[in-house]
């Protein structure tokens, strides 16, 4: 059981080498709108995670998470 | 009123920007006059095709088209009917048995086109609660019988045996597993390392489908794709196809060994709820798909063909998308879609047509030159392709 702040740290540190433009993340931060990503980006940045969790972040799942607060609570959701 | 049309605002701007360029709309060319495989007439001038899929050239074979003379006399111009209800004539039969043959499997069954093959067969026996794990760089028609189904879609990076390995590894191990591969993928043009990941598949207890619409025909011993050529089509349980490629018509098809198969008749909405081919196309795909099982002078004249185009590209310094030849497709890349558009209509203003390929439906955002090579292509043919590339690319900047 990971707690919520030490679970956003570790996506932030993750989104780090794929934010390009040094947007400031927070919870609310979008990955299409404020940090710009195209597909590629996003399927490179859900294979690190997944790798990173060890988990499967299926496209259904993807297709739910807008923001890093969404991102955080679905893998919080599939590490629990 | 909301305008439901305004989603498309940022195509309509973008395509009405490429216009304003000068340049004519790539997606609404007219042939206006077929006269060979090879051959048409496009803004009345007649030009080579290299972006047709044709390849083996069977649409102006003397044999297919008397077949197809032939069932429009006795059989009439359609079926009006649904496979499962009025629409399954000799035809039908005829073709699916041609199908048995060539794969040597128990089971065909025919679609109206490939496209629907894949949304039938993907989205009713992959259900809910299964995954479906698919390369990111499926065609369209395999997403969209994924986003049609009710099963997890889970997707790995392209031909990377370790991403598919990975994930089918932290799938639970009593889900229901179909993985979906490709045996060349059309934009690139590239080859599956489909042996690697059909071993790990099956050790994972996954059930593997594999589209071989641009290998039949050409691709594996007696022509039945990559999976032959590699030779674990064996393990293999859905080979997907179509006949607007190699067979030269349109359709689609699976064939399986899957002893149960046949209930797909009843349960596959885009087999059940549509009209059949009609007993034209039936036959035609009938014929070719039977001349298609003894063709090797044809298929090894069209790797020459394909070795000739790649190697010549290189030589001119073109950018390509595999460092090889390894199928009939020659993806050139474009440095962006202005100056793809650009070449693409200085090709067509010297004769010579291509597939401009454009995201979404390309990998990483690319702009593709796409060139499909036909077995009917003579050499004399291949060469002035070489030449057209070169003063267009000259004339766009490219080279």
């Amino acid at each position: 059981m990971t707690d919520r702040s030490e679970m956003f740290d570790r996506l932030k540190g993750l989104i780090a080498p794929f934010n390009k433009k040094g947007v400031e993340i927070s919870e609310v931060t979008t990955f299409a709108g404020d940090l710009e990503w195209d597909s590629l980006t996003v399927m490179d940045f859900v294979a690190e995670v997944e790798d990173d969790f060890d988990i499967v972040i299926s496209m259904n799942l993807q297709a739910e998470i807008e923001n890093v607060g969404h991102l955080v609570d679905a893998v919080k959701k599939l590490t629990d | 009123m909301n305008d439901l049309f305004s989603k498309f605002d940022a195509l309509i701007a973008q395509r009405e920007g490429l216009l304003a360029t000068g340049v004519k709309d790539p997606f609404s060319l007219v042939m206006e006059e077929v006269k060979s495989p090879t051959v048409a007439v496009c803004n009345g001038k007649e030009t080579i095709l290299l972006g047709t899929y044709n390849y083996m050239g069977m649409t102006f074979d003397d044999d297919v088209i008397a077949a197809g003379k032939q069932a429009l006399d006795e059989f009439g111009a359609g079926t009006t009917g649904s496979r499962v209800l009025n629409g399954t004539f000799q035809g039908h039969k005829e073709c699916e048995d041609a199908l048995r043959e060539f794969y040597d499997m128990k089971h065909a069954m025919v679609f109206s086109t490939g496209y629907q093959a894949n949304l039938g067969i993907i989205s009713t026996i992959a259900g809910k609660g299964d995954y479906i794990i698919l390369d990111i760089d499926s065609h369209a028609s395999i997403y969209d019988g994924c986003k049609m189904g009710d099963a997890e879609i889970v997707a790995f990076r392209h031909n990377d045996v370790e991403a598919l390995e990975k994930r089918l590894k932290r799938l639970p191990a009593d889900a229901g597993k179909l993985v979906v591969l490709e045996g060349v993928y059309s934009m690139l043009g590239d080859v599956a390392p489909l042996k690697e990941m059909i071993r790990i598949s099956k050790e994972a207890g996954a059930m593997v489908l594999v589209d071989e619409a641009h290998s039949m025909g050409f691709i594996g011993e007696n022509g039945r794709g990559v999976a032959e050529e590699q030779g674990v089509l064996d393990d293999v349980d859905f080979v997907i196809g179509t006949f607007s490629k190699s067979v030269g018509t349109v359709g689609g098809f699976c064939v399986s060994n899957h002893p149960k198969f046949e209930i797909m008749r009843l349960v596959c909405r885009p087999y059940v709820f549509t009209a059949s081919l009609p007993p034209a196309v039936v036959a035609c795909s009938a014929t070719s798909i039977r001349k298609l099982m003894h063709n090797s002078n044809k298929r090894a004249h069209l790797w020459e063909n394909s070795k000739t185009l790649h190697k010549g590209l290189r030589d001119l310094g073109f950018q390509l998308g595999t460092p090889e030849a390894q199928s009939a497709i020659i993806a050139v890349i474009m440095p962006d879609l202005e100056r793809g558009a650009a070449m693409w209509q200085a090709l067509l203003e010297n004769g010579l047509y291509v597939n401009l390929a454009r995201p979404p439906a390309t990998p990483a955002g690319m702009t593709l030159l796409r060139c499909s090579l036909c077995a009917e292509h003579t050499s004399d043919q291949v060469a002035d392709i070489l030449d057209r590339f070169e003063r267009a690319g000259k004339a766009v900047g490219i080279i």
